[in-house]
């Protein structure tokens, strides 16, 4: 049962469905370990970006206030996609590289201990 | 045995209302919070007529226990003379 | 001859079982449509037992007295310009949250035991269930007329009705009870009448309140402590209604058993507010929420539970979660606000050094390690002029709404990420507990209202913050934003004098 309802045939509406945010798709990034920024965020990303120009223009905004941003070394940077490891072709566009509508995209940097080395 | 408790806004008619828990429940154990007075005891616990009339010098309803009460726990057993909280436990 | 004075159970008897009726020509099923979609079975009401003999006529005596007493206090309050003599203007934004955050939930409850007392069938469940709708009306009037006065001199509180709508911390409040409201009168009634009130609503009223007269809050206090002794009552319907429901049909206990470790999450995630109001918001500290928490619910409901257990009621497996996170929820919310403060319709700040002890000594395992850091690091940044405040809109746990900031009891500095894919959609969730409420009933989840993917969508004013800001009535640069040197806090120092 998907739910208890009155009526067995109640559906609610998709609220947040990819067809809603006017072409754009979901995507939430977090970095691990990094609790300066309280939670992962929520972007609108278009769908044919490269993962490229999401390391240049969306990840300072995502999380350039950190002391440690600029230390980031992005080729040995590693990935969570949807929890599972993910080595993406920076190349290569989310669509592509199935990045998907509220896709959770996690940057995981083991060299970057956070503020003081308390994974802030 | 499970601890009950309740607690009364701190003021002049509770003081008495305490003071009748106190004489009615020799186990209680009273704590005094900002602003509030909290008792608890073991398994269970009696606010009787008599006393709380006794206390305050007249007489006092049982029901009237609801202007100052601030919480409680436990099952209750409220009648004409007396209020009780207990567990079952 | 002068007629008998009837006693307390005769009283009760004729003056609310009586009030009741046969349905010899109507059907009534029809009259009371709700009953059995949920699945419970009730075969007899009549065994249904009240503990508080309480009749209307007593009801209002005693309602009215309490009202008196109450509207003494808010004008001796306002008289004596009581807003000055709290302990530090800091203080009044714990109260701005209970505005906006708190009373349109007393509302919400208000209309919620409207509809459990027209449905129920059963008379002295009825009955309770009214007085306890008309309580809550009592409840966010008192806090209205209490606060109305803060109004006067602080901002944050004049659009506390319009933002609880919109505003995206108080779609936190505001889901969880439509989520309850939206049920039927049986779940309605383990969610708010039995879950909240009874095991949740004292960590609120009771050592929250206690700050507020430490803090020299007299009017809060004095509302808090007034709605608690209806809560009282209400705690004791709620113990009843669990009992009978469970007494009436063996079927009963495995709905019973599912709602309550649905809601006693719900409940618990709802007072992420309230551990961070206790442990951040108060100057004056009265106990750490995990000393609450451990008085209120692990105590007071530990004993409940084992009550309960001859019904084969068990403690929800989450409990040994919540138990761990009891030292660093409060740290974990307030970073949240404070970061997001100026998108919030109250100030924030950095803990001062005497502040951080003290939670250093009251969370001897965490603080120190975790949390004191995150405060040197805004400390750090705000003697350069760089005040925190982040980046980007977070993203939020589909079932309580609140931001994917909880972490891994096994490693509080991961992130708690939790995920499920229901028709080909991706859901997210900050706990397995928030995760299975969604699996159990996706249907109700999917059409959430995220604030973040409805600003995301252009549906809260369109374009940029400063639409968003306009969409909410957040004044920004006013009720916003960092406490030292906001409005507040300027008009504060004039009051004391204070270069």
């Amino acid at each position: 049962m998907t739910i208890r309802a009155l009526r067995d045939d109640y559906h609610g509406e998709f609220k947040d469905s990819l067809e809603k945010f006017g072409g754009a798709q979901l995507v939430y990034l977090g970095w691990d370990k990094h609790q300066m920024f309280c939670s992962s965020r929520a972007f609108p990303l278009p769908p044919e970006m490269r993962f490229q120009e999401l390391l240049d223009n969306v990840m300072p905004e995502a999380f350039g206030q950190h002391p440690e941003f600029n230390q980031i070394d992005w080729n040995k940077a590693q990935w969570i996609l949807d929890n599972s490891a993910f080595q993406p072709d920076h190349s290569k566009s989310l669509t592509e590289l199935d990045i998907g509508h509220k896709s959770l995209l996690r940057l995981v940097t083991p060299e970057l201990t956070g503020y003081k080395g308390a994974g802030i | 045995m499970s601890r009950v408790q309740i607690a009364f806004q701190d003021n002049d008619e509770s003081r008495y209302i305490v003071a009748a828990i106190e004489q009615d429940n020799t186990t209680a154990v009273v704590h005094y919070e900002p602003a509030m007075i909290r008792v608890e005891n073991e398994g269970s616990l009696i606010i009787n007529r008599d006393t709380v009339s006794e206390q305050i010098g007249m007489e006092w309803d049982v029901q009237s226990l609801h202007i100052n009460l601030i919480t409680l726990t436990g099952h209750i057993d409220e009648d004409d003379d007396y209020f009780k909280i207990m567990w079952n436990n | 001859m002068s007629p008998k004075k009837l006693n307390l159970k005769d009283k009760y008897k004729l003056l609310t079982r009586d009030l009741d009726w046969e349905f010899s020509y109507e059907d009534r099923k029809e009259a009371f449509p709700y009953e059995e979609f949920e699945g419970i079975k009730i075969t007899d009401w009549d065994k249904w037992e009240d503990p508080f003999r309480l009749t209307m006529e007593s009801y209002w005596k005693y309602q009215a007295e309490k009202e008196k007493k109450l509207y003494a206090i808010y004008d001796a309050f306002a008289q004596n310009n009581g807003q000055t003599n709290v302990t530090d203007a800091r203080y009044v934004n714990a109260i701005k949250l209970f505005l906006t955050g708190v009373s349109p939930g007393e509302h919400a409850a208000h209309l919620g035991f409207a509809f459990t007392g027209r449905q129920m069938g059963g008379i002295g469940a009825r009955v309770a269930a009214q007085m306890q709708s008309i309580d809550e009306l009592r409840h966010i009037q008192t806090q209205i007329h209490a606060m109305s006065h803060y109004n006067k001199f602080f901002d944050g509180f004049d659009e506390f009705n319009h933002m609880h709508d919109r505003l995206w911390y108080l779609s936190v409040p505001k889901s969880f009870f439509e989520d309850a409201r939206t049920a039927g009168p049986f779940e309605f009634m383990i969610a708010i009448g039995f879950s909240f009130e009874y095991v949740l609503t004292n960590l609120l009223f009771v050592p929250f309140m206690s700050g507020a007269a430490y803090n020299g809050d007299m009017a809060t206090v004095t509302f808090g402590f007034s709605a608690q002794s209806d809560e009282a009552r209400h705690m004791t319907l709620g113990l009843e209604i669990i009992k009978f429901i469970l007494e009436q049909h063996e079927d009963n206990l495995p709905i019973v058993q599912k709602w309550l470790d649905k809601w006693l999450w719900r409940g618990y995630r709802l007072l992420t507010l309230v551990a961070m109001m206790m442990d951040y918001m108060l100057p004056q500290k009265v106990m750490s929420w995990q000393e609450a928490w451990e008085l209120y619910f692990e105590d007071a409901g530990g004993s409940l539970f084992k009550d309960l257990e001859r019904y084969g009621i068990k403690m929800p497996d989450y409990t040994e979660t919540i138990k761990q996170e009891k030292e660093h929820l409060s740290h974990q919310a307030w970073w949240i606000f404070y970061q997001y403060t100026h998108a919030a319709a109250f100030h924030t700040w950095t803990p001062t050094a005497e502040e951080m002890d003290w939670l250093s000594e009251k969370y001897p395992d965490t603080f120190d390690k975790y949390y004191r850091p995150r405060w040197e690091l805004a400390a750090e940044m705000e003697a350069k002029g760089e005040r925190f405040y982040t980046t980007g809109l977070p993203q939020l746990c589909q079932t309580c709404q609140i931001p994917m900031a909880f972490t891994e009891m096994s490693d509080p500095t991961q992130v708690s990420y939790r995920e499920s894919i229901y028709n080909d959609e991706r859901f997210h969730f900050c706990s397995d507990p928030c995760k299975s409420i969604f699996d159990n009933e996706p249907e109700k989840y999917v059409h959430a209202w995220l604030p973040v993917h409805q600003i995301l969508q252009g549906n809260c004013g369109g374009g940029g913050l400063d639409k968003v800001m306009e969409y909410y009535h957040l004044d920004d640069g006013v009720a916003n934003l960092e406490f030292e040197g906001s409005p507040d806090a300027e008009r504060w120092k004039e009051w004391k004098g204070v270069a």
